[in-house]
């Protein structure tokens, strides 16, 4: 597999990151202003790789969907972001982030490129302070940590559950004073549909302005993918509804190898579907778990009882409930990670003891939370005879410091008030820890094309850990692509100006004109979300929380065909040269409707089950995920060939030189 | 339940618009205030019909990107929540529900509910930051120690999701509650203070060229935030503008 270089530098794995900045090209500042980045995508990941380029001084063009850059889904995270700063003295250290960070994966990354996320999380850090992030701060001033699923100490960094805002935040006010000093060239509401390359190098794209309709071309010395991931593939996900992977999808039909796309994580605690208008699902932090339980009946009679509504969750007494997680893990307890917190609502949900409607349901209370928060303000305020309501009061006021909006935001969807009632919760789809296959560089298998964040396959393995997607999406731009971008840039500092008049630009601007000309002249009588909704169904049920091998095929055939029926019966109202957000959508389903096949091609490759992926076949006795290393400890690099259901496999493998490979226990 | 719609329709910047009605049959409380225009769009397309087009993405109360001015309010009657976070249980079987896009010089119209937002975008980029590179050899996030309450009250204006509901609400269009709450956020915080008095001169200057109106104090953009950002930040600003209009040498 030549093709299949990471490219990771030699010594020990402490130094490699810093060897490897000290030996790389650089471009010199004056070089650096003939020099054209493009960056699709302005999360965390882009943002910040757009602001930091363009401080640099390279010009940037940046490109998103949304009527501002700051609307990026990275937006929406909440709980935390993790760094190895160990202010709270517990024994935190970059080795320990490190190998939380690969053992929370299954042993799936890479590991130099985890280490390396490690070592700059303390950059992170200081760079936000630095910008302005307001995050948590206790009563000396200093900065605020609570803990995370997979992880013994507490080492996540929070603002309120709007975490990831805040961040956004400041690499979009980072953003802005480049787009101020025209450093900067913003192109809101564009969608890239091509990638265009140039003697095989990625040397621009063809983006649809989506207030015109019309394409429109731009030329660059490399390419940056920053477009987040692919979860919308379920339809229902937490992402939100116009994330999609058309990008990077785009770039793996031009070369790009796609890696690991079965590798998605299903998170635990999100919002339970309530009905089949559902359009979206909403998270509720995992950061809930540092001071929720999750639970659910002992007791069938009480599971009907509630469910019928003559109980009440507060009615049933702690010995009838079972906190399944604290039972099956007392080391770890609430905060197992999610791929194994996930399977085991889905494993009480399945033996009937659900807690809602649907079945699909357990309890995430805060009641002792509240107690102990209310006792311990009373002992400090010397209040002895507190009255239990008084103690409850003061218990819910902090906890409504801590997680005042996510409870809020529950209290409105669901008209439950969580302060008083455990909230229900149920897995969905979060996060996808595949992506486009990246070397030590971020650089993808075209040339001078690159990914970064949620895009790119690198750190997580086959599970993420919470509170660690908005540290990889700002290590990446922050502090890693601006650097190894120079490497490959030095070649071009003689190269000019590239021109949008060339024969290549022509070319894959009409191959976009004959994609959208021959969606919109389907003319049949099924709406985009028609087909979106079926080919979600079918992920959820046969490529989500467990999977096997008579599932996965006929995942495959079922893809197939809605795949084909979505090119006869499709209808887009309007035109393509308007505002249209139908014709968006449907481009977008498109390659979902794609890239759905391969997900499920590589999870049936993958017989073993690891992180997110798990497969029915490969479970212990007590039916934990049972990895296989002896044949799995690779990455699959999917190469695309011309036929979307004929990709060819590479193999990307695993060596583990830091860490040895156990069976991952949070027992 | 049964609705009926009043929806603004118009097909372009330059085109006048109208008000248009649709009954709406089966919507259940539910659903968020979007999944029901979802619900209406999908059978207008069943029908031959244009979509009505609005703004959304995250539809969960955060990335500002939803409108709407429902029956006279924007984001509609509830309060602390984006459009895509009211739900149809706040309204009766049998009302009349009235849809508008946010109308402010400064928002022109790009099609039926849909605004165009990017000044609010050119008003950060005129001074939004703290002028602070990535290096990563910036000091150490500890070495400033800032006091909680200030931290709290920083982290409760840097909350705004600039969805523009302020100015929507305003009878002048004032932006004064956005701009407000970034120059309150950064003047609040040590790492803000080098650059404080250049940047709200150029914010507000900015604010006032893109065509925003004054504030009058009516106080209606805070009720109708859906973050709540407190008025106070009005006055922070008013305070930082004016210190800085002393001061400065020009």
């Amino acid at each position: 597999m030549s093709v299949l270089d990471s490219k990771v530098p030699g010594g020990p794995i402490e130094k490699k990151w810093s060897a490897h900045k000290n030996n790389i090209r650089l471009v010199n500042p004056a070089n650096k202003r003939n020099i054209d980045v493009i960056v699709v995508g302005t999360g965390l990941a882009g943002g910040s790789a757009a602001a930091s380029m363009a401080e640099l001084g390279y010009n940037v063009k940046a490109f998103c969907f949304q009527d501002s850059p700051r609307r990026a889904h990275s937006i929406a995270a909440q709980g935390g972001i993790n760094a190895a700063k160990n202010y709270q003295g517990d024994g935190d250290s970059i080795y320990r982030l490190f190998y939380d960070t690969v053992k929370g994966g299954d042993y799936r990354a890479r590991e130099a490129n985890v280490y390396r996320l490690a070592e700059v999380s303390v950059n992170i850090i200081d760079q936000c302070v630095a910008q302005g992030v307001p995050f948590a701060r206790d009563y000396g001033g200093l900065l605020d940590n609570r803990s995370f699923g997979g992880a013994q100490v507490s080492r996540t960094f929070y603002a309120k559950g709007q975490t990831g805002q805040q961040l956004l935040l400041g690499a979009y006010s980072a953003m802005s004073r480049q787009i101020g000093k025209g450093k900067i060239k913003m192109y809101n509401r564009h969608e890239m549909l091509e990638l265009v390359l140039v003697d095989g190098k990625a040397r621009g794209i063809i983006a649809r302005n989506l207030v015109s309709g019309k394409l429109e071309r731009f030329s660059g010395h490399a390419v940056v993918i920053a477009s987040g991931g692919y979860g919308n593939v379920f339809f229902l996900s937490t992402n939100a509804m116009g994330s999609n992977a058309t990008a990077a999808w785009r770039i793996h039909k031009k070369g790009a190898y796609f890696a690991n796309p079965c590798f998605t994580q299903i998170h635990p605690t999100c919002i339970p579907v309530s009905g089949d208008h559902q359009s979206k699902l909403t998270l509720m932090s995992e950061s809930l778990r540092n001071d929720g339980r999750i639970w659910v009946p002992k007791n069938m009679e009480d599971v009907e009882a509630i469910r019928k509504g003559t109980k009440k969750p507060v009615d049933i007494p702690a010995e009838d409930r079972d906190y399944y997680l604290e039972r099956r893990y007392p080391a770890f307890g609430n905060l197992v990670p999610r791929d194994v917190a996930s399977r085991a609502a889905k494993e009480r949900c399945d033996a009937g003891y659900g807690v809602n409607a649907t079945g699909e349901a357990v309890f995430l209370d805060f009641a002792s939370a509240i107690e102990r928060y209310g006792n311990e303000q009373a002992t400090m305020a010397g209040m002895a005879n507190a009255s239990r309501e008084k103690i409850l009061e003061m218990g819910r006021e902090v906890v409504k410091a801590k997680y005042g909006n996510l409870f809020q935001m529950y209290y409105k969807i669901t008209d439950d008030d969580p302060y008083f009632t455990p909230m229900k919760i149920y897995p969905a789809v979060h996060y996808t820890m595949g992506g486009i296959w990246v070397d030590y560089n971020l650089m993808t298998t075209v040339p001078g094309c690159y990914a970064i964040g949620e895009a790119n396959f690198s750190d997580h393995g086959a599970n993420r850990l919470g509170a660690s997607a908005l540290m990889q999406g700002l290590a990446d731009g922050y502090f890693v692509l601006p650097y190894t971008i120079a490497d490959y840039l030095a070649d071009d500092i003689r190269t000019g100006a590239i021109s949008t008049e060339t024969a290549e630009f022509d070319e894959a601007e009409k191959a976009v004109k004959d994609r959208i000309t021959s969606l919109m002249s389907i003319g049949g009588s099924k709406s985009v979300d028609h087909f979106h909704k079926r080919l979600g169904k079918v992920m959820w049920d046969k490529v989500g929380m467990a999977r096997n091998e008579q599932g996965l095929k006929e995942a495959i055939t079922e893809i197939k065909a809605i795949r084909e029926e979505f090119y006869k019966d499709l209808r887009i109202p309007g035109a393509m040269e308007e505002f249209n957000p139908e014709l968006d959508k449907a481009n977008r389903v498109a390659d979902f409707l794609e890239l759905g096949e391969l997900m499920a091609m590589d999870a049936l490759t993958r017989s073993e089950s690891c992180g997110g992926h798990f497969r029915e076949e490969s479970q212990t006795e007590e039916g934990e995920a049972k990895r296989n290393d002896k044949e799995f400890t690779y990455v699959s690099a999917w190469e695309y060939t011309g036929n979307v259901s004929e990709p060819k496999l590479h193999k990307e493998s695993l060596e583990f030189e830091n860490i040895k490979l156990v069976e991952r226990n949070y027992k | 339940m049964k609705l009926t719609l009043k929806i603004w329709r118009q097909k372009g910047p330059n085109d006048k618009g109208q008000m248009a009605t649709y009954p709406i049959d089966g919507i259940d409380g539910d659903m968020s205030f979007l999944e029901m225009l979802d619900v209406l769009n999908e059978q207008l397309i069943h029908k031959g019909e244009e979509p009505v087009a609005f703004d959304h993405d995250c539809r969960e109360g955060i990335c500002g990107m939803c409108s709407l001015f429902i029956n006279g309010e924007a984001h509609g009657p509830d309060r602390g929540v984006t459009t895509c976070q009211l739900h149809m249980r706040k309204f009766d079987d049998g009302d009349t529900i009235y849809i508008e896009p946010w109308r402010a010089k400064a928002f022109p119209v790009i099609k039926d509910l849909v605004v165009d937002r990017t000044a609010f975008d050119r008003v950060m980029a005129a001074g939004g930051f703290v002028s602070v590179n990535t290096s990563g050899n910036t000091q150490d996030a500890n070495a400033i120690p800032i006091a909680k309450a200030d931290a709290d009250k920083a982290f409760e204006a840097a909350t705004c999701i600039g969805c523009g509901a302020c100015v929507a609400t305003c009878k002048n269009s004032s932006a004064m509650l956005f701009v407000s709450a970034k120059v309150s956020q950064l003047a609040l915080l040590p790492q803000g203070q080098v650059e404080a008095r250049d940047r709200v001169l150029n914010m507000v200057k900015k604010m006032d060229e893109e065509g925003f109106g004054n504030c009058t104090n009516t106080g209606a953009c805070e009720v109708e935030c859906p973050k709540e950002i407190s008025l106070d930040n009005i006055a922070r600003m008013n305070r930082e503008f004016m210190k800085a209009a002393l001061c400065h040498e020009d």
